[in-house]
């Protein structure tokens, strides 16, 4: 048998580089030997995609993108289709737990200075994922045609036409219509089943080809291949990815599942946070729900869209709130050019950034928390000052991170 | 960009060192022939591109059917008691009409130093409507129920002073997304995210009853 399939596989590698691929990318990729609990997360990642791409197919074959069914598919998948509400909830709950994981990642990359040198493009390749990622989440929001969706989308249309001079044509051209309408949720699903999780895949390929050809960071922030074995190149502190990162991988998706199925099987709404109550009502175009607020990934960027109140130069309150809005993502793209610390990882930084990135976290946690309230005064000003915190994070990364007292690196990881 | 271009295309060496572009050009000549036709190609290919893309980029512009739809809305505004808001439909927004009473149209005034725009001087409504009230009839308000923010529509809120807006409010038009206040004439008060007044649509008496909304005398 064994004689069989290495006769199969030889056969097969004459005509496509599957052993090399195999050795480049698992059995042969050296990952360093101390990965720790925040390593999970870029697999997980995977696996959520890879739950959407399949629940999504079968999503499609009972909805229907037109806004005068729209929300009855929805229902119709929920109540008539057989198991059509586990369908639905994976795919639901898998969005809400795709930005969890995708945050999580993100900030394991903050705290070991995964963006530094020789990793700056797989950083931005992955803020490119993150980015397709919100799209993807702000067109599939909008397809159950509920309040939420069609007030969400409205808002968010609306920033477009804030644009100035070619605002009012963008947004004809981006909703093919005067206003949100059925020809926006109509090719809004184009986006969301096809353009886009084309693109989310294909970002995927390159941002792990990018990472295996530099390869792994890990919790110290030092190169493991600065070290290699003289007689087979092997970096001394690397461990081949197969099978020994294959299986603890398994083990995090194990767990990951059980708290994936508990939340689809147990509160598949999270209180209103992964599925919004407003949202089992059909959209009304005449009258906005009393309280709007978008899901929790979304609230952080929210609460700085609507914390800017005051004109400032010649740009009006508005303009200056969407600019808010889209720099807070956009910025983290330029981190591996702010962060002038000589050391990588968070283990030998000093003071300053611990304190820094706490700060960090805080504020985002207190934006996104008041994200999801209405607007008051105190709120307001709560919300000026964390995003004053946010934007300082990064702003004054470059001074900060060069003053600050570090330990020296290590020459093997721990 | 172009010079990235034309040392990718034409410089970049391959693997074993043989040949690229350049080296071809170098070992046979470029005569002007072929530079010609290099040169052709690309502006052919260049306008072919642009030629291919249009269809598909023009297709999402608002269709013929969305460009033929938005015709004018009469409405019987008979009924409308004082202090009544009526909603109305027109062209997918929602257009609200008001009839203020003494004691709404009385608050205008008081407001005038907490509006950004007393005056109504941006162009945010016809000739007509710019005036004290914002209205052709003073107590018949007719507005877009769309805040100029973000596109949500804003809660009638007639209730003085309530305890989430404060003492000072005189009633008026409370936007639930991201807070902007516009008073009984849908003007913007200041330091709120909204930049400017509500819009006035186009609209006329076609009797003393009976409103147009989306048509006025000038462009009838």
């Amino acid at each position: 048998m064994s004689k069989r399939l290495d006769a199969m596989i030889g056969w097969i590698d004459a005509r496509f580089p599957l052993t090399a691929n195999w050795r480049a990318h698992l059995s042969e990729y050296y990952a360093p030997k101390n990965f720790n609990f925040w390593y999970y997360f870029g697999s997980l990642a995977m696996l959520v995609l890879v739950n959407q791409l399949l629940t999504g197919i079968f999503l499609t074959m009972n909805y229907k993108p037109d806004a005068s069914m729209a929300f009855a598919s929805v229902e119709y998948i929920m109540r008539d289709v057989n198991y059509g509400w586990i369908i639905r909830y994976m795919h639901s709950t898998g969005a809400s737990m795709f930005f969890v994981v995708v945050y999580l990642h993100m900030f394991r990359g903050m705290m070991y200075g995964s963006y530094r040198k020789p990793r700056e493009l797989l950083w931005v390749i992955g803020m490119g994922i993150f980015f397709v990622l919100m799209m993807l989440a702000f067109t599939g929001y909008i397809l159950p045609w509920g309040q939420m969706s069609y007030w969400g989308a409205q808002v968010i249309i609306s920033m477009i036409g804030a644009i100035p001079v070619i605002g009012q044509t963008l947004s004809n051209w981006i909703l093919g219509d005067f206003m949100l309408s059925d020809a926006a949720l109509n090719r809004f699903f184009a986006y969301h089943v096809v353009t886009l999780p084309g693109l989310l895949v294909v970002l995927v390929v390159v941002h792990i080809l990018a990472l295996h050809e530099v390869g792994s960071n890990n919790p110290d922030g030092i190169e493991i291949k600065a070290n290699k074995d003289p007689v087979t190149h092997i970096p001394v502190d690397g461990i081949p990815f197969h099978p020994y990162y294959s299986v603890k991988d398994i083990f995090g998706v194990v767990v990951f599942l059980i708290v994936f199925t508990g939340i689809i099987f147990f509160m598949p709404e999270m209180g209103g946070y992964f599925l919004e109550y407003n949202n089992f009502i059909p959209a009304n175009t005449l009258q906005t729900p009393d309280h709007i607020a978008p899901v929790w990934y979304f609230t952080p960027y929210y609460s700085m869209l609507r914390a800017v109140t005051v004109n400032f130069l010649w740009i009006d309150a508005k303009l200056w709130g969407i600019v808010l809005m889209g720099g807070s993502v956009a910025i983290f793209a330029l981190l591996p050019w702010l962060d002038r610390s000589p050391v990588k990882s968070i283990r030998y930084k000093g003071p300053i950034f611990k304190f820094a990135l706490t700060l960090f976290v805080i504020s985002v946690l207190v934006l996104g928390w008041l994200g999801t309230k209405s607007p008051t005064p105190l709120y307001t000003l709560l919300a000026q000052i964390f995003t004053v915190i946010y934007f300082a994070f990064f702003i004054l990364m470059p001074w900060y991170s060069k003053i600050d007292k570090t330990k020296p690196e290590p020459t093997r990881v721990r | 960009m172009v010079k990235f271009f034309y040392e990718f295309f034409w410089k970049s060496k391959s693997e074993n060192g043989t040949a690229n572009m350049a080296d071809i050009e170098k070992k046979e000549g470029m005569n002007s022939r072929r530079r010609f036709l290099l040169a052709a190609t690309s502006v052919a290919g260049g306008i072919a591109t642009v030629a291919v893309a249009t269809p598909f980029v023009m297709s999402m512009m608002p269709s013929e059917r969305a460009k033929a739809a938005g015709a004018p809305v009469e409405v019987d505004i008979s009924k409308v008691e004082p202090g009544m808001l009526l909603l109305v439909e027109w062209r997918g927004k929602v257009v609200w009409v008001l009839n203020r009473t003494q004691d709404m149209l009385a608050t205008l005034p008081k407001l005038d130093n907490q509006v950004a725009d007393p005056k109504s001087e941006k162009d945010q409504q016809p000739k007509y409507a710019q005036n004290e009230t914002r209205s052709i009839k003073p107590a018949v308000l007719v507005v877009e129920g769309v805040c100029t923010h973000l596109g949500c529509s804003p809660v009638f809120r007639k209730d003085v002073a309530p305890a989430d807006l404060g003492p000072d409010w005189l009633g008026g038009f409370f936007c639930p997304c991201h807070g902007s206040k516009f008073d009984l004439a849908g003007r913007v008060y200041k330091a709120v995210p909204a930049p400017t007044n509500l819009v006035v649509p186009p609209h006329m008496y076609l009797s003393d009853t009976r409103l147009l909304v989306g048509s006025d005398k000038e462009s009838a």
